[in-house]
């Protein structure tokens, strides 16, 4: 019984998203290969066989894989499921996207976002936002997880490396073509393995605002950036910034939320993270019954006089 | 070209559920329930669709408890054409929500289906993904555009890194994201035409598919509660504070 772990990554490196999925699988107990299927991704395959407890690294080095989309990746993993007990990815938006693809195919229930493994076919998961969580266990003969990143510490790097194997990729499965994307260019940490993430919310006002006043702070605390779904609808920060039940779930150590009222969907995506800051003028505001430290005060004078404190 | 809608009937998203005190689920008796948001923003794309032009019929697709024709209601009252009622009780996974749905599909032959990215109450993600594999069709999930052109269709989709284009052949299966469109109201003389448009009532076993659920649930509990802590009078004492927990 062996666990396929799918690497996640952006064409250049491997994702810590993945390094942390693998200590989920590894918790599973089967000895666990990763596959890393994409276009020139050598060096990506090398940087998963350093990871600790690696059996072996399997490459799928193929154009037709090159943007990870669903159509080609699943009939890839499908065509080498028949050797593994468990599939597991972690749950990014790529893999989001094509285990449950995969899951259809080789006809097996997925759990998606497990945050703990309580044993070898047994796994919780949040369920409603993560106002409950739920056990499952699975009786399938095989079984197909999505693991959320945030509810697991990164594998280490391991002195050796795992033997490095190809396996030859899969005709195009066609009816799905790539046009382009449109990423976001930044220097600040990534949102999923910050260790400080500044956010804003609906009350930053405007797009302008939001980069005066969130940034700064965020630049001062090597912090990345997160914002609040009404801070996204309203167009004051990027889709990928969002915080929540259906953006991103995020646990690092420091989460400081400027303006933003608590919505159960936004906790549904912070509520996990060490110590959080409240910073809110509305001092009703649901955000402050799970902050560690809140501060009732307008975030336009708050912040300011956060950064002379920091001076 | 006729577009299907699944949609499903959920636990209205301002609700704050409560777990029952045995572990045995969550407590749904007089809990306000609603379409799923996602939903919601699928039966809005279809209408813009055929508004355009680009589509001749919606058909939304329920499948559940007697109470979901109450679902199906509420898109015909947007503006969907009819409806068809899967009437399924206790739980359907979305591998079994899929099957179903395959089984509509070769029906109805639609040239695209449109569900909500995820349901907010089992936040599982995945019906939208499986019906594609089931139907060989390529998907274009958490989408914030859709552009439908002749025989193709172009998703914009909303990804870890930004954004994401795709091209699809159709028939397609498209899932939406938040910031796909605003759902409309329905308006009271629509809510009065919705009553006369037709639901067709079939069942799993008419549709020729076992639904029955392939994982166990053993428990369901309440998160760790997290304590409130302390209010601080400046930001200074903020810092200070931050930097006595050793995070900054």
């Amino acid at each position: 019984m062996t666990t396929l772990l799918i690497a996640d990554h952006d064409g250049v490196r491997l994702g810590d998203a993945t390094a942390r999925a693998l200590t989920a699988a590894r918790q599973i107990g089967h000895p666990v290969e990763i596959l890393v299927a994409g276009e020139n991704v050598g060096e990506i395959a090398a940087a998963a066989a350093r990871l600790e407890g690696v059996a072996k690294v399997r490459v799928a080095d193929d154009a037709s894989l090159a943007n990870l989309l669903a159509e080609p990746l699943a009939v890839l993993v499908v065509g080498l499921a028949g050797a593994y007990r468990v599939i597991a990815a972690p749950a990014t938006s790529t893999m989001k996207n094509a285990l449950p693809r995969i899951a259809a195919l080789v006809d097996v229930m997925q759990v998606s976002e497990v945050t703990r493994v309580v044993a070898p076919d047994t796994f919780e998961r949040p369920i409603y936002a993560g106002n409950a969580i739920e056990t499952v266990r699975s009786i399938e003969p095989k079984l197909v997880l999505t693991v959320r990143a945030a509810a697991f510490a990164a594998t280490a790097e391991a002195a050796l490396s795992a033997p490095v194997e190809s396996v030859a990729a899969p005709q195009p499965a066609g009816g799905s073509q790539f046009v382009g994307a449109d990423l976001s260019t930044s220097t600040r940490p990534e949102l999923g393995s910050a260790r400080i993430i500044v956010s804003g919310g609906r009350a930053l006002g405007s797009a302008e605002k939001f980069d005066a006043v969130v940034a700064p702070l965020a630049d001062r605390l090597g912090a990345a950036i997160g914002a609040s779904r009404a801070a996204v609808d309203s167009g004051y920060a990027p889709n990928d910034l969002q915080v929540g039940q259906t953006g991103k779930v995020v646990a690092p150590e420091l989460y400081i939320a400027l303006g933003i009222s608590g919505a159960i969907q936004h906790l549904a995506g912070m509520k996990d993270s060490k110590v959080i800051v409240a910073i809110n003028k509305d001092g009703d505001a649901p955000i402050f019954q799970i902050a560690d430290y809140g501060l009732h005060e307008d975030l336009f004078t708050a912040v300011p006089a956060m950064m002379d404190a920091l001076r | 070209m006729k577009i299907i809608v699944p949609v499903k009937r959920v636990v209205d998203a301002n609700v704050k559920i409560r777990v029952r005190a045995d572990g045995s689920g969550v407590d749904l008796a007089n809990v306000k329930m609603a379409m799923n948001p996602f939903d919601e923003i699928a039966v809005e794309e279809a209408l813009r669709l055929k508004e355009a032009g680009k589509a001749t019929e919606i058909v939304a697709v329920s499948i559940g408890p007697v109470a979901a024709a109450e679902t199906i209601r509420t898109a015909l009252a947007m503006g969907a054409d009819r409806g068809i009622h899967v009437k399924a009780e206790g739980r359907v996974e979305p591998l079994a929500v899929a099957k179903l749905l395959k089984a509509v599909v070769a029906r109805e032959a639609p040239g695209l289906v449109i569900l909500g990215k995820q349901a907010i109450d089992d936040d599982s993600n995945q019906t939208g993904q499986m019906l594609a594999a089931l139907l060989g069709w390529p998907q274009g999930t958490f989408a914030s555009k859709v552009v439908l052109d002749g025989d193709h269709v172009e998703v914009t989709r909303e990804v870890d890194g930004g954004l994401q284009t795709v091209r699809l052949t159709l028939p397609a299966v498209v899932t939406t994201d938040l910031r796909l469109n605003e759902p409309r109201y329905a308006s009271l003389p629509n809510i009065m035409k919705a009553k006369k448009k037709p639901i067709e009532d079939t069942t799993p076993e008419a549709l020729g598919v076992d639904a029955a659920p392939r994982l166990e649930i053993v428990a369901t509990r309440e998160p760790a509660a997290r304590q409130a802590g302390i209010k601080v009078a400046s930001a200074a004492e903020l810092i200070d504070k931050l930097k006595t927990a050793g995070v900054i």
